[in-house]
């Protein structure tokens, strides 16, 4: 206990270093505490070489320390030479246990903390604040004391470690650097998620090393990866049941660690116990969130949520007076807010009031447009007042909200946005009220909507177009909320994510019962009505049980299957956007099938009993619920009926039918299916899909897999939710108005969808030089003909012209796919180009359906 | 006990189908019932219309069925451009091969009808052979598109699925890297035999070996065999490194028959193309010189 500094900043992550890099400018009397002995943690344990973003591009970067996109080598080495030059008072292989406040007890200011157990019941401990100097105590049992104490310890936490006996030996571990590094040995990786994954096919990866590598994996084996390996990315948990196959490595499903000692582990499997040959256990089993450490330090988090941060003031102060928190842990999980944040805590700590965060000409320039002239700050009060979703959301939240959100005015009378109009983004009306357009063509039959709430919901969970025309009532002022920041909205605001659910699942509700029905028919529906997620295979209905409740479909898809003669028969498939469960309901008795998720689904679970309710009430809709069932009836009747005399055939059907599925279909839109009973194997398809799209083809007739004769080609589904758009940078994937989902022009060729699409689909390629006319090349013989030009000849025929912006321009990679030849009259050209009807493009809904037994001869 | 949900579709001029229907039984076989029914009827005026005897050709009748026939060898021959012009439209090239099939045996009958059974050893003759060749050669392509797809089908087919062409050859060249490998230990001879099978090009032999998929002096074949028997005259041990190369040749047998019966179904599939095109330009030729040589000196 030697000295006091004025700052004390805790981790060296970019904000802490940063802050740190501020201190040191300012001649602030500080030291920066690394639990490590590097700086950066996080960072430094990134892959070697990995590309690291420096978004948002827009953002200016406001620090001591130099930041870019580069490698992860190339930052590393800049921020080391420059926390060096700047005379960072660093000290390493400080890890804090804890902080507290060494002055007198602030009254009134105490810490409730609520620790959950896990049988669910919770104790409450209190905790008195005190007024600083800070004492924080070191693992090494040191103490160092400070005035001010600035949190930026990230959210990566420590890792979670092994239970098991011999957990502590020293050959477990629970990172890896350097998988190359590692020779000759028996390595046992627990956990398959996205990191454990990596360094199990690390090692094993080139064969010379010697490794003998086994991954644990807790849930059985599935011929669907998404299944087995639920928490990992799926391209990851691909490749590693291919290395699997191949004998790289070896993935033990159903196994658990039961003991290590050296040399040795035993697991825990299936069939009993096994002792297997290990000479180091790496585990990668998640990591607890720092947050019992941070409470202890008397700072209150916004919420029990698991997903909450701390609440802080506009200048980063926690509830404990005098301690700051930046970076991950403030919930700015990019480098460049933490840099610039650890910049303008210190300079605020310095006794610099009047600094603006350095977002504030990208607000202001946000909010110019707006009648009024109001400060930043007056506006994000103006909306965080007067909007509910955005209430419980912290000043540092909102402004970071706003960045990716726009604030606009909007005239009586003029439209936000048309019915069919692109758009995933949610509208949410601060000032004003806009009216809803039913028909088209009449301007008097109009829902309101009134202040305070919101709009664009469907288009925001479905990623569909506009479902009606929105017009202003009165002069308003929106707030659209880009799709990324909406979903951001709702993990960090708990009560946003409620308000949006209960908006949505009313707004279906009215929309899929319409008739005559208003919100106040449905409020008890509604009140009761739950959002469930499901796992894909996972029913929601059992045949034979005695339930009463009704399932709307939101996100994803069903199958239903009855079972006959012993065997699940596939019945029928239900898209996003149907409702389930309704028999057992009206007609009263037990579930006559069981329907379960085709791919991960979230479903909107409706109380039986309320809804009895609102048919009971509502005789046109309990008529139109009759007339849906009575389909559903005859569907049943004829699969039993033909059960009997063509078992045969609906055994084939029903296989189909689930090979369908695990070939994407639960979760497309629209699929190439070719019959390989008349595929004569011309590539015509193909032809005509380069020929009609700049030359490159974006389907592989040849490759993708096959079962009773139909074939399922490498080609876009056109998923409900595509995997592709979930992380796009430039946000170049939208869905189009037929249910396309296509890249525009804005593609920046990072290769993210190609990456995400499980199916293969996208393609990275620069565009061939036009090729001559097909007149051309059937008098003449010019050019390659039709069809995807080989690359031979478009690497000879581009004509560079010097100017590298043109050549790059030329050269450039972009991500290529099927558009479904959206805007192109007679629709598809694969379809219209195949000469013997092989190819087909069609709807699972239309596909997957019963009339399909009779066309195979039933 | 569920409904679904409707679709809303903005712009979309596609035609939506959700079954297979080929190009045979296109709309409910339209162009057949189309087809014959002008066969019945073309049949019935030759024989019911009075006409004058000899040089039918030039009668009203013979001038028409000239006319149409002339103009539907036109026709049919655009399919090429059809397949290859992939403009924008509501045009469906199967649509487009059912009419060209059945039309193009309706000409059989216009054809000949045409003719008037007037046969002899001169250019009008040579335009109707020519036609006729190229109408067998057309049915013979029916008969593959009809009959082969399904083995061309099955043969892809593994318990993984399906591979591709270029997976076949993948494994042939991975096959290739692992008798390289263990070809290592053998003496000079063998190793001479086995090495053969590694420069044989998978997809070398003639357009008859296509066809057939025989392939009599296949090297692999033969490196198996001879190093079979000169192991017979070894002594027998554990660990032979010949017993591997043996297996991995084996595989290779096994993988590259599998390919060149794709290759042979494949060739089918197009080689009557190779015939029923060049035939159908030389018909042209001839048909035009027919109709040259009526107009100038019949």
């Amino acid at each position: 206990m030697s000295e006091l500094y004025k700052v004390a900043i805790v981790g060296s992550g970019p904000a802490g270093m940063s802050a740190a890099s501020r201190a040191a400018q300012l001649g602030l009397d500080h030291v920066l505490l690394e639990k490590t002995d590097h700086l950066s943690d996080t960072i430094f344990k990134y892959q070697k070489g990995k590309h690291v973003m420096a978004t948002p591009s827009q953002l200016i970067l406001r620090s001591d320390q130099e930041f870019d996109a580069g490698k992860r080598e190339d930052i590393l080495e800049r921020w080391n030479a420059r926390t060096a030059a700047l005379g960072v008072n660093v000290k390493y292989n400080a890890e804090v246990k804890a902080i507290r406040g060494t002055g007198p007890a602030i009254e009134g200011s105490i810490q409730k903390i609520v620790t959950r157990a896990r049988d669910g019941s919770t104790t409450t401990t209190e905790v008195q604040r005190h007024a600083p100097p800070y004492a924080i105590e070191l693992a090494n049992g040191e103490t160092i004391m400070a005035e001010t104490v600035v949190l930026a310890i990230g959210t990566q936490g420590n890792p979670n470690l092994m239970r098991c006996p011999g957990a502590d030996l020293p050959h477990v571990t629970y990172q890896l650097d350097d998988p190359t590094a590692i020779l000759d040995e028996h390595i046992v990786v627990v956990g398959t998620g996205d990191a454990g994954i990596e360094n199990a096919r690390g090692l094993a990866e080139d064969p010379a090393q010697g490794n003998v590598v086994t991954i644990l994996n807790r849930s059985p084996k599935s011929a669907n990866v998404r299944e087995s390996f639920a928490t990992a990315k799926e391209p990851n948990a691909k490749a590693l049941a291919e290395d699997d196959a191949a004998g790289k490595l070896t993935i033990r499903y159903e196994t658990e660690t039961k003991a290590i000692e050296p040399g040795w582990i035993t697991l825990n499997t299936r069939d009993g116990e096994e002792r297997i040959r290990c000479d180091r256990v790496i585990a990668r089993i998640g990591s607890a969130p720092p947050r019992g450490f941070v409470e202890a330090c008397g700072i209150e988090f916004a919420s029990n949520d698991r997903l909450a941060f701390p609440t802080l003031s506009p200048q980063f102060e926690s509830s404990a007076p005098g301690i700051f928190v930046i970076g991950a842990l403030a919930g700015y999980p990019l480098i460049k807010h933490c840099m610039n944040q650890g910049y303008d805590v210190v300079e605020f700590i310095a006794g610099n009031t009047a600094l603006k965060p350095a977002d504030e000409p990208l607000l202001e320039a946000k909010f110019a447009s707006l009648p009024g002239s109001r400060s930043v700050n007056d506006w994000l009060e103006f909306l965080r007042e007067r909007v509910s979703i955005l209430e419980g959301m912290t000043t540092l939240q909102l402004r970071e909200f706003m960045l990716d959100s726009d604030a606009r005015f909007y005239p009586s009378g003029a439209t936000v946005f048309e019915k069919n109009d692109p758009g995933s983004s949610l509208f949410a009306i601060a000032d004003g009220s806009v009216h809803v357009r039913l028909d088209p063509n009449d301007a008097s039959k109009v829902v309101p909507i009134p202040q305070g709430s919101i709009f664009g919901e469907v288009g925001l969970i479905s990623g569909r177009r506009r479902g009606a025309t929105i017009v202003a009532a009165q002069d308003c002022i929106c707030v659209e909320i880009s799709r990324n920041a909406a979903l951001k909205l709702q993990s960090q605001v708990p009560s946003a994510r409620r308000a949006i659910e209960r908006i949505s699942i009313e707004r279906q509700l009215l929309q899929m019962f319409g008739s005559g029905l208003t919100s106040g028919d449905v409020v008890e529906v509604v009140e009761t009505a739950k959002i469930l997620s499901v796992r894909a295979g996972d029913a929601i209905i059992r045949e034979g049980d005695d339930d009463k409740d009704i399932y709307v479909i939101r996100v994803g898809s069903m199958i239903v299957e009855k079972e006959v003669g012993g065997k699940p028969v596939f019945l029928s498939y239900l898209p996003a956007g149907s409702y389930v469960g309704e028999m057992a309901l009206i007609d009263g008795g037990q579930r006559t099938a069981t329907v379960r998720a085709a791919i991960k689904s979230e479903v909107i679970r409706v109380d039986g009993e309320a809804f009895g309710r609102v048919l009971a009430a509502k005789p046109a809709l309990l008529e139109r619920a009759r007339k849906d069932m009575e389909v559903r009836r005859r569907t049943n009747a004829f699969v039993e009926s033909k059960k009997d005399s063509f078992s045969g055939i609906v055994d084939l059907y029903s296989e189909q039918a689930k090979f369908l599925v695990s070939q994407g279909l639960g979760e497309a839109t629209d699929v190439l299916l070719i019959d390989e009973r008349l595929c004569v194997g011309c590539d015509n398809c193909e032809k005509a899909c380069a020929d009609s799209h700049d030359g490159l083809s974006r389907l592989d007739r040849e490759a993708g897999k096959s079962f009773a004769h139909l074939h399922v080609p490498t080609s876009c589904r056109h998923c409900e939710h595509p995997h592709c758009m979930a992380d796009c940078p430039p946000n170049a994937i939208q869905r189009g108005p037929d249910g396309e989902v296509r890249i525009n022009d804005t593609c920046i060729g990072c290769g993210n969808c190609q990456r995400n699409c499980p199916y293969g689909v996208i393609r990275m390629d620069k565009v061939p030089p036009k090729k001559p006319s097909l007149l051309s090349w059937l008098f003449f013989g010019k050019g390659p003909g039709p069809g995807e030009p080989p690359a031979r000849w478009s690497k000879k025929n581009t004509h560079y012209t010097g100017d590298p912006a043109v050549d790059e321009a030329l050269d450039r990679k972009k991500a290529i796919k099927c558009d479904m030849c959206a805007g192109i009259e007679g629709g598809p050209s694969c379809v219209r180009a195949c000469p013997t009807g092989a190819a087909i493009r069609v709807s699972p809904d239309e596909f997957l359906t019963v009339a399909r037994l009779e066309n195979e001869g039933a | 006990m569920a409904s679904i949900a409707p679709r809303r579709r903005t712009g979309a001029s596609r035609e939506r189908t959700s079954t297979h229907e080929g190009f045979l039984a296109h709309r409910d076989f339209r162009w057949l019932k189309i087809s014959a029914a002008l066969a019945v009827l073309l049949i019935a005026l030759y024989i019911w219309v009075p006409l004058p005897a000899g040089h039918f050709g030039s009668s009203w009748l013979g001038y028409t069925l000239g006319t149409i026939g002339a103009l539907l060898i036109l026709w049919l021959t655009m399919l090429g451009v059809r397949k290859r012009a992939i403009t924008p439209g509501r045009w469906s090239l199967k649509a487009w091969t059912s009419a060209h099939v059945y039309l193009g045996m309706l000409l059989i009958v216009v054809g000949t009808l045409h003719s008037g059974f007037a046969f002899g050893w001169n250019v009008h003759t040579l335009a109707w052979a020519l036609m006729m060749l190229v109408i067998v050669s057309g049915m013979f392509g029916i008969w593959v598109y009809a009959s082969l797809p399904r083995a061309l089908s099955e043969n892809r087919y593994d318990a993984e699925g399906a591979i591709t062409e270029k997976q076949m050859v993948e494994a042939i060249r991975s096959l290739d890297r692992q008798i390289h490998d263990a070809a290592q230990p053998l003496d000079a001879e063998s190793a001479a035999l086995v090495n053969r099978s590694l420069e044989e090009d998978p997809f070398a032999g003639t357009f008859w070996n296509r066809l057939t998929g025989r392939y009599p002096r296949d090297a692999t074949r033969t490196a198996a065999a001879e190093l079979r028997q000169r192991r017979a005259f070894l002594p027998r041990r554990a660990d032979d490194p010949l017993d591997k190369v043996d297996a991995l040749l084996t595989r290779k047998e096994a993988m590259l028959s599998r390919m060149r019966r794709h290759l042979k179904l494949k060739t089918w599939l197009q080689a009557w193309l190779h015939v029923h095109v060049p035939v159908t330009f030389a018909l042209i030729a001839a048909l035009s010189a027919h109709v040259v040589a009526v107009f100038f000196y019949w």
